[in-house]
């Protein structure tokens, strides 16, 4: 009925408007929660400190655009932690063997790939809930990592290496700040102006409709997950060069932050919607609150129950605002 | 009769639509109160006002001569006044008895949370009888039919002694037969002196029930009358706001062309059992048939949507194979389903999106969206479908139902499809829509296109199609020409 009786125009500012406000919301809050912390800290807004907040949180960032598509398609990945382990320790193997930097990197992050295009084959081909197929990768990943390295750290990587997870550029910038944006602009780009990128909101938004609209459920699903493996091993890669250490161990538990931090940056569970930008916020909305907990000494259990306050929080005023 | 409920110079708005403005309304005991009016001219607002699921602005409501404020539901329901939705609130795991009385349920005495089942069957027997259900009360609700459904929500509201039944398009699912036996429960409804407001998209229906039609258009009262045949003419052009010589658009008589698909032998245990089918250009083939005789079945088997043994299928001549819905698309089939909510539209993404969703390869270069080519096709579909919208990157959702309607169909000739299934086209949708919908499809058969048309109406199958096809059981058994065709034939066939 709003429609009949609004003005019809075709402005292209409505959805940009919109858009900007519903980031806003998020933005909003990453704002205050720095303020707080610039007030209440000596050390927190310094170049210094930021740099290091978004060093640590360039990573979860990483894992957090690959969930946010994921997400968008109403899917769920778990496995983001296990595929990062495996492609870090193959990483470190071939990097022990001489296969020199770049293809070692090339190779490990094509496995994480391999790994996310195993878990689409699972949700397409055998219909399995996406829930139950990555928790299924979650646990063989972690073993494989485990079986590979037999538990025990790959030490002894090139020192070159270290500079793909701790270097820094112009002296200050650290380079995993870099590939995080880098990434972000180009995933950003594929979701909204490719034509995977549409296809992946259309199955969010409603599978039925969209697969007697042509489009191919199989291969987007597919490709969704093989997305995430491919971001997953990434993050692998540069984990390991930043410990210049490859673990069966390495990102643990890190699938959980990713998901939070979608969510708190408006992926809708429900799929359908959602917004690389916010996802960023929505995971430096967590790493600022980590990093400036820390400043006040506050201890790591607290911690973990203010950033769970904060999604179901960040959710909430959500919901409020779609109302 | 006495009056029941009294609604007066009832306001309501929403943030920026008034969605009543001076409205009055009234329900004496043991009448059927029809009500008209397209969608979106406040009908189910001003029964959601009554039932407490909005409270008015500013206006009265008046049960059996006492001033009420309803607020919410259960103030509703404390006085006898229940709503039954188009989609049911029924619990499809629990038990029919276990449904009706949910909240409800008899208990024992002295412990409290026990439930006596012995009580709660035979008082769902007694309800069941009332409304000529006869199924064992421990049946599961996900077990029966729509009908079954149906009868069992009526059930329920009896349970509750409503003295006023609110149907929101009762019959829009069900079959010739049920809807006949939803009749018959309703008339006895009336002469236990239940007041019911009845809101149907279906005229036709309105001579089997009706004693009185209010109509409303665009949140105003227009006027009630005495339900009279005759006066059929001066209500649709009360909800409309003009007249209207014919329900149905002139169908220009296209001479039928070059056979443009022909099907040989469409097959699946059970459910369909096709042996051939053939469509022409510019030729509208209805295909009737009652729920469950296969006919969507047949639609989505032909789209590849369903697995089925097909014997062949040609387009233009040439032997296509159609595997899933893609090959369907690329070979220039088109298919608007039953339901669009479901599977039709992908209700949270914009205008645009679900209009180029099916030709996005051909508004791709190298798999990157070309955004002013995609921008300028849908502006030309929705200005020449007149889609109702603020603009492109509105969300399908908060479009009405012929709007959204209107986004399949122009999904589908952005696609250039040759042939075109209709399912269901006009369910739903109010009648300045729906003949929108018609005068497109005859637009469509003008330039060339074949036009498959399933319906469940059938003045709107006589009123269309150049071909009918009856389908029972999941076969033809029977064709019947333009000129030839009446609803007894059809029936005939639909049923044997």
């Amino acid at each position: 009925m709003s429609v009949e009786t609004s003005k019809i125009s075709f402005g292209k500012s409505g959805l940009f408007n919109k858009k900007i406000f519903n980031e806003l919301g998020s933005f909003t809050g990453l704002l205050i929660i720095g303020l707080v912390f610039s007030i209440t800290t000596d050390n927190f807004f310094t170049m210094n400190n930021l740099l290091t907040v978004a060093l640590q949180t360039a990573y979860i960032c990483l894992l957090a655009i690959a969930e946010t598509y994921v997400i968008i398609t109403s899917g769920i990945d778990l496995s983001v932690g296990s595929i990062l382990a495996v492609s870090g320790v193959i990483c470190g193997k071939l990097l022990l063997a001489g296969f020199g930097i770049p293809l070692s990197m090339l190779v490990a992050i094509l496995v994480g790939g391999l790994c996310g295009a195993i878990n689409g084959l699972a949700i397409s081909k055998m219909g399995i809930a996406p829930f139950i197929a990555t928790l299924g990768m979650m646990s063989i990943g972690r073993g494989v990592a485990n079986v590979i390295t037999d538990s025990l750290p790959i030490s002894g990587l090139p020192e070159d290496f270290f500079f793909i997870g701790g270097g820094m550029v112009l002296e200050s910038i650290p380079v995993p700040v870099i590939i995080m944006l880098v990434v972000a602009i180009l995933f950003a780009f594929i979701l909204n102006r490719t034509a995977f990128g549409k296809y992946v909101f259309a199955l969010g938004s409603n599978e039925d409709a969209a697969r007697l609209s042509g489009v191919n459920i199989g291969m987007t699903t597919i490709g969704v997950y093989a997305v995430s493996g491919l971001l997953s091993g990434l993050v692998g890669v540069m984990l390991a060069a930043r410990l210049v250490s490859a673990q069966a161990q390495a990102g643990l538990g890190y699938e959980l932050d990713a998901i939070a931090a979608s969510i708190i940056g408006g992926v809708s569970p429900m799929g359908g919607a959602g917004t690389i930008l916010g996802t960023i916020i929505g995971a430096f909305i967590m790493g600022v609150l980590r990093n400036g907990l820390n400043l006040l000494n506050v201890n790591a259990f607290w911690q973990q129950i203010a950033i769970g306050v904060v999604i179901i929080v960040a959710v909430y005023i959500d919901k409020l605002r779609r109302k | 009769m006495n009056e029941l409920v009294k609604m007066e110079g009832i306001y309501k708005t929403f943030p920026g639509v008034k969605a009543l403005t001076n409205v009055s309304f009234d329900i004496r005991s043991g009448e059927v109160h029809a009500m008209l009016g397209e969608n979106g001219a406040g009908k189910s607002t001003l029964m959601k006002v009554l039932t407490g699921v909005y409270s008015c602005d500013s206006g009265k409501i008046h049960f059996k001569g006492q001033e009420v404020n309803i607020h919410q539901p259960k103030d509703a329901q404390k006085l006898g006044i229940s709503i039954i939705h188009q989609e049911f609130s029924l619990f499809p795991h629990l038990s029919v008895a276990e449904n009706i009385f949910i909240g409800r349920e008899p208990r024992n005495q002295i412990l409290k949370f026990v439930i006596m089942e012995k009580e709660l069957k035979t008082k769902t027997k007694e309800l069941l009888e009332t409304v000529h259900l006869d199924i064992d009360p421990d049946t599961l609700v996900k077990d029966l039919s729509v009908a079954q459904q149906q009868m069992v929500e009526i059930a329920r509201v009896l349970s509750m002694n409503s003295e006023v039944i609110v149907m929101d398009e009762p019959t829009a699912a069900l079959t010739e037969r049920e809807v006949k036996e939803l009749f018959r429960v309703i008339n006895q409804l009336k002469k236990r002196g239940v007041g019911i407001v009845y809101i149907s998209h279906r005229l036709e229906e309105l001579k089997h029930i009706a004693d009185r039609v209010t109509v409303m258009r665009d949140g105003h009262y227009i006027k009630t009358v005495d339900y009279d045949e005759s006066c059929l003419g001066d209500l649709i052009a009360a909800m409309v706001g003009r007249s209207l010589d014919d329900k149905f658009p002139v169908h220009h008589n296209v001479a039928a062309g070059k056979v443009i698909l022909e099907v040989d032998r469409l097959v699946s245990k059970g459910v369909l059992n096709i042996q051939n089918f053939k469509l022409c250009e510019g030729e509208i083939v209805g295909i009737y048939g009652l729920v469950g005789a296969g006919r969507t079945e047949f639609a989505r088997a032909l789209f590849g949507a369903d697995k089925s043994e097909i014997g062949g299928i040609k387009i233009h001549g040439e032997k296509v194979i159609i595997k899933n819905p893609r090959d369907a698309i690329r070979h220039g089939i088109g298919y608007l389903t039953e339901d669009r909510k479901r599977d039709g539209l992908a209700l949270g993404l914009s205008v645009e999106d679900n209009i180029i969703l099916a030709n996005l390869m051909n508004v791709c270069k190298f798999g990157i969206v070309d955004r002013n080519k995609s921008k300028n096709l849908s502006n030309q579909y929705v200005a020449d479908l007149k889609i109702k919208t603020p603009n492109l990157k509105q969300r399908a959702k908060f479009l009405s139902g012929g709007n959204q309607q209107k986004i399949i169909i122009a999904k589908w000739l952005c696609r250039q499809a040759k042939v075109l299934i209709f399912d269901e086209p006009t369910r739903g949708i109010d009648i300045g829509a729906k003949i929108e919908v018609y005068e497109l499809m005859n637009k469509l058969v003008v330039a060339g296109v074949g036009v498959i048309m399933i319906s469940s109406e059938l003045p709107e199958i006589l009123g269309m199609s150049d071909r009918i096809l009856v389908m029972h059981d999941g076969r033809f058994t029977g064709e019947v020409n333009k000129k030839d065709a009446t609803q007894e034939k059809l029936l005939h066939y639909a049923v044997q």
